[in-house]
């Protein structure tokens, strides 16, 4: 049965080669639009994944990160004053305008944290360092955009908002979503970059450390009940906030996933047609297994062989092509991300891709007549 | 004449089929007695559309009557569900076939091999027993060949190996020297003849052919869906005689 399936299906080598390529086509369409899906995700929530805080409190109503609204610096006293709670910081985020410095000007968020603390911190700095914004008009970009924002070294001037910037370092793989690059400034001096005429008591969130032995839920209950006008997330439930907000209520993620099955099927589609063909061709060998006595649940296992077999095979090839795209992404504006699960259960939808193909097959198999041997 | 001991291992009474085809209905078979023996060789004749293929079909449990009893080595195949048909088939009938049948793909061991690899064997028993039939065949030295490496007769020789890969009781061929010439003809007749008479099978074979008249243990003649004469060897062969003088 599995000599039979094998040779069967790799006998005709063309057309072996085109059910290869559109299971091929299909995969890397899946891999691109869901790793697309995840880099998107990933991408939109990095800097409260990255936060190492338990807590986030924004202004009430802000329902995602790119959204910030200020609020009092009392708030912020309010929260060192409550029990359990370990460590707290200002952070800002806010659109800004950056003259480069050939004039041209491009839209950038402003992420304003306090250098050197635990939480809110850029990362992968790759050149200079956090500790440097502390200085006056520092500024750290991330190397993806150097040729947007007319960067390239430590040192370089811009404008932020009218005020003077200097780049004192640089991080790597810091993506925005919203195509307006992330630069990390001082908590005062961002305050400086989006708002010269703002009180500098406002803050547009809190980040909140819990203390050893108390649960981020707890926490976030006990400040609930001292703070008002706020919302106080968990980071994971301000990151799926803004997943979803992104991904979902924009219709962003929507896009790329509609994609994704649009791969599905039409990989469904050209593997059933190609399995259905050479099923065809050899109708009249399982009409002769037939007569010789095999039953229907043997000629399935022949065709879910062959059909197993070009999705494995597909899967290898797709995910060698899959592998240069991924890397190729790392090094443009849009991530494309490929976890150990993902590709562990693209190689399960590869296999129930094939075999949901060959179902087509399996059906007309199932319906031979044996006494077709006889004819002709 | 056979060897061995002859049995009824088919029995069948009052065989009809009844195809339909749109609102008319097409007599294949019409109330067909028969009795099939082991260490015979049988020859179903008649001219096209007499019923032989159909005839054949139905006693290889392919095809079901539409009305008569068909007995199979005792069991009652009319009262058996659909499912057990293949059963049947596996267990008691080799098939050969005038178009050959066998799998391009695959070596003739190969072929003879997939016959017990439908019966369960596992592959490396299975290849050592084809390779056996593929010796007793005298295709020796052709066991890793492809179909398409072999002529009409050696491609008979291997369908007929394949056909007794199961050890089956009986074995029914469709013009089986139909696309063979002469001599190859002559030595899958002589194999088939040998099956029965040697080793004791069944062997029912449907032939338009006149060279293997004198084969035959029994000629059973259908004309219109109908047996209208059924003769002895020594019969027949004075009758072939009588037909090629004239």
């Amino acid at each position: 049965m599995g000599l039979l399936a094998r040779r069967n299906l790799f006998h005709d080598k063309v057309r072996f080669a085109v059910t290869l390529t559109g299971i091929v086509f299909a995969l890397v369409l899946i891999i691109i639009q869901f790793g697309l899906f995840l880099g998107f995700t990933t991408t939109t929530s990095n800097n409260i994944d990255h936060s190492k805080a338990d807590l986030w409190i924004v202004f009430h109503g802000v329902g995602y990160f790119d959204t910030g609204r200020t609020f009092s610096e009392r708030k912020f006293y309010q929260v060192l004053a409550t029990p359990g709670v370990a460590q707290a910081e200002k952070y800002m985020q806010a659109f800004a305008r950056w003259k480069r410095p050939d004039g041209r000007v491009e839209n950038i968020q402003i992420i304003g944290v306090r250098p050197g603390s635990e939480l809110g911190q850029p990362w992968n700095v790759t050149s200079g360092s956090v500790a440097a914004l502390k200085e006056e008009d520092a500024v750290l970009a991330d190397e993806l955009y150097k040729e947007k924002l007319g960067v390239q070294n430590i040192g370089d001037r811009v404008e932020i908002g009218g005020h003077r910037a200097r780049v004192v370092g640089f991080t790597r793989g810091i993506r925005s979503f919203t195509t307006s690059p992330f630069v990390y400034a001082s908590f005062k001096n961002s305050l400086d970059y989006t708002n010269p005429t703002s009180n500098e008591t406002d803050v547009g969130y809190i980040l909140v450390k819990a203390a050893p032995g108390i649960s981020a839920e707890t926490l976030k209950e006990n400040l609930k009940k001292r703070l008002a006008d706020v919302d106080i997330y968990t980071t994971p439930e301000f990151s799926q906030k803004t997943r979803f907000y992104w991904m979902f209520t924009t219709g962003a993620g929507l896009a790329v996933l509609t994609a994704a099955l649009m791969g599905l099927i039409v990989g469904v589609a050209v593997v059933a047609q190609t399995i259905y063909a050479a099923t065809m061709d050899h109708i009249r060998e399982y009409g002769t297994l037939k007569a010789m006595g095999a039953t229907n649940s043997y000629l399935y296992r022949v065709l879910i062989e062959q059909a197993v077999w070009s999705a494995v095979l597909g899967y290898a090839v797709a995910m060698i092509v899959a592998h240069f795209v991924v890397t190729a992404s790392e090094k443009g504006g849009a991530l494309i991300l490929m976890p150990l699960e993902m590709k562990i259960g693209m190689l399960g939808l590869a296999i129930l891709m094939c075999v949901t193909a060959a179902l087509v097959s399996i059906n007309k198999v199932t319906r031979i007549d044996p006494a077709m041997v006889f004819r002709g | 004449m056979s060897t061995k001991a002859s049995n009824t291992v088919i029995r069948a009474a009052g065989l009809t089929k009844i195809y339909r085809e749109g609102a008319a209905d097409l007599r294949a078979l019409s109330d067909v007695d028969l009795e099939i023996r082991s260490g015979e060789l049988t020859l179903l004749m008649g001219p096209s559309g007499s019923g032989k293929t159909t005839l054949l079909s139905i006693l290889g449990c392919i095809l079901r009557a539409s009305s008569g009893t068909l007995e199979l080595l005792g069991e009652a195949v009319e009262k058996l569900p659909e499912r057990e048909l293949p059963r049947i088939r596996r267990e008691a009938i080799g098939f050969v076939f005038q178009g050959f049948n066998l799998f391009p793909t695959l070596t003739t061991v190969e072929n003879v091999a997939l016959a017990l690899d439908v019966r369960g064997m596992r592959r490396t028993e299975a290849e050592a027993r084809a390779a056996e039939l593929i010796l007793e065949v005298g295709l020796a030295e052709k066991r890793k060949s492809y179909p398409a490496d072999l002529s009409g007769g050696q491609k008979q020789r291997v369908a007929i190996a394949r056909a007794l890969a199961g050890d089956p009781p009986i074995v029914l061929a469709d013009e089986p020297t139909a696309a063979l010439d002469s001599t190859s003809g002559k030595n899958v007749i002589e194999l088939l003849r040998r099956l029965a008479h040697e080793h004791g099978r069944a062997v029912v074979m449907v032939t338009h052919d006149p060279r293997v008249l004198s084969y035959g243990d029994r000629i059973i003649h259908l004309e219109d869906g109908r047996i209208v004469r059924e003769e002895t060897r020594q019969e027949e062969a004075v009758f072939a005689e009588a037909a090629v003088a004239s």
